[in-house]
């Protein structure tokens, strides 16, 4: 009976999370983290449909 | 482990897992006493899943609330020297969209585990169009990028279209509650508000006789997760040789997704339900190609 070939490791998903993880840390240089925490601890009114 | 124990775990696991999900980014429960939001250093971590971030209860930032924010406000941050193009929110939600892909929305979105147990209650069941699936992407696009960019008042700030006027987390999760704990703030709802109540209605009564409209045809998170779809590390893989087209995947899939036509189809939420249909074990998890659950290799038609 012939041996089943293992299966190929894909790459695609690790250089697809290694940009976007290099896109975060840029972001994070930018010090983008603050604003969007900024942002969060504030309700915005009109943006739940009040006011 | 046989198959049909492993299958029973995973869905027990996936029921767990969506319940600490929603527990996680709702865990905030001092709000009856502060009649506010958290406001926590956790707020800074994003919610996977749909999961609005003026609820109460919210201990985590909404992706697509942040990312509207961030592009609305871009000219007058831009004006101040501060380059907040929204990397840090796209970075992070393509992380997480590499790794799983849309099996968030079948895990971790609280929404998602809201239509649901909607979808549980016993009543006539009707399918979804399939063509609707392409409006998720326009949302997307145009309510989430283009309109809060381009849209802009006196001051230069856009608004967050998607949220104002059409999700209906948001109204579930802030808006009802806000007016419930802050009775002033009724003075201030007006048509926008009545129209956002229904659309959640209208999505709450569809999901009673379909399974996840929102998902399906109008979240812009699900469609940004739904582009990775050939490139997440984590998804469920067909063995072309085990599969017969019998298409038992067809009957139990909740997204409309004909996993043995199209196994990379960008509706799989990963929620294993076609696994736990197929008679004869020809869909299975995967990560990065290695498969996780061990194949059944039982003669075909000889499995459970």
């Amino acid at each position: 009976m012939k041996p089943t070939p293992a299966p190929a490791i894909r790459k695609a998903p690790l250089l697809t999370i290694s940009l976007f993880l290099l896109m975060a840390i840029i972001g994070i240089s930018l010090n983008e983290p603050s604003r969007v925490l900024e942002q969060a601890w504030q309700v915005c009114l009109s943006c739940i449909g009040i006011g | 482990m046989p198959e049909l124990h492993w299958h029973r775990l995973m869905n027990t696991i996936r029921k767990w897992v969506q319940a600490l999900s929603f527990l996680l980014t709702n865990g905030s429960w001092a709000f009856p006493f502060t009649r506010t939001i958290y406001q926590g250093p956790l707020k800074v971590v994003c919610s996977p899943g749909l999961n609005c971030y003026s609820c109460p209860a919210a201990t985590t930032y909404c992706p697509m609330g942040a990312l509207q924010q961030l592009l609305a406000g871009l000219r007058q941050a831009l004006d101040n020297g501060q380059y907040f193009f929204g990397f840090y929110v796209v970075g992070t939600l393509g992380v997480i969209g590499g790794l799983v892909g849309r099996l968030v929305c079948g895990w971790f979105c609280p929404f998602g585990l809201f239509q649901e147990l909607l979808h549980r209650i016993p009543s006539p069941k009707f399918a979804v169009p399939r063509p609707l699936r392409f409006i998720k992407f326009g949302v997307l696009t145009l309510m989430v990028v283009i309109l809060p960019l381009t849209i802009v008042g006196d001051m230069g700030i856009g608004s967050p279209w998607f949220c104002k006027t059409l999700c209906p987390a948001g109204t579930l999760e802030a808006g009802i509650p806000m007016l419930l704990m802050q009775p002033n703030l009724r003075e201030a709802i007006g048509l926008l508000f009545y129209s956002k109540v229904f659309i959640l209605l209208l999505f709450s009564g569809w999901s009673l006789v379909a399974s996840r409209p929102f998902c399906r045809t109008t979240c812009p998170l699900g469609a940004f997760y739904a582009l990775f779809s050939s490139v997440k590390l984590v998804k469920l893989a067909l063995d072309r040789e085990r599969c017969t087209n019998c298409r038992a995947c067809h009957a139990v899939c909740p997204m409309g997704v004909r996993f043995n036509e199209s196994p990379n189809d960008t509706e799989c939420i990963s929620c294993l339900a076609c696994s736990r249909a197929c008679p004869f074990a020809a869909i299975h998890l995967e990560i990065g190609g290695l498969p996780l659950t061990a194949k059944d290799r039982r003669p075909l038609g000889k499995q459970a």
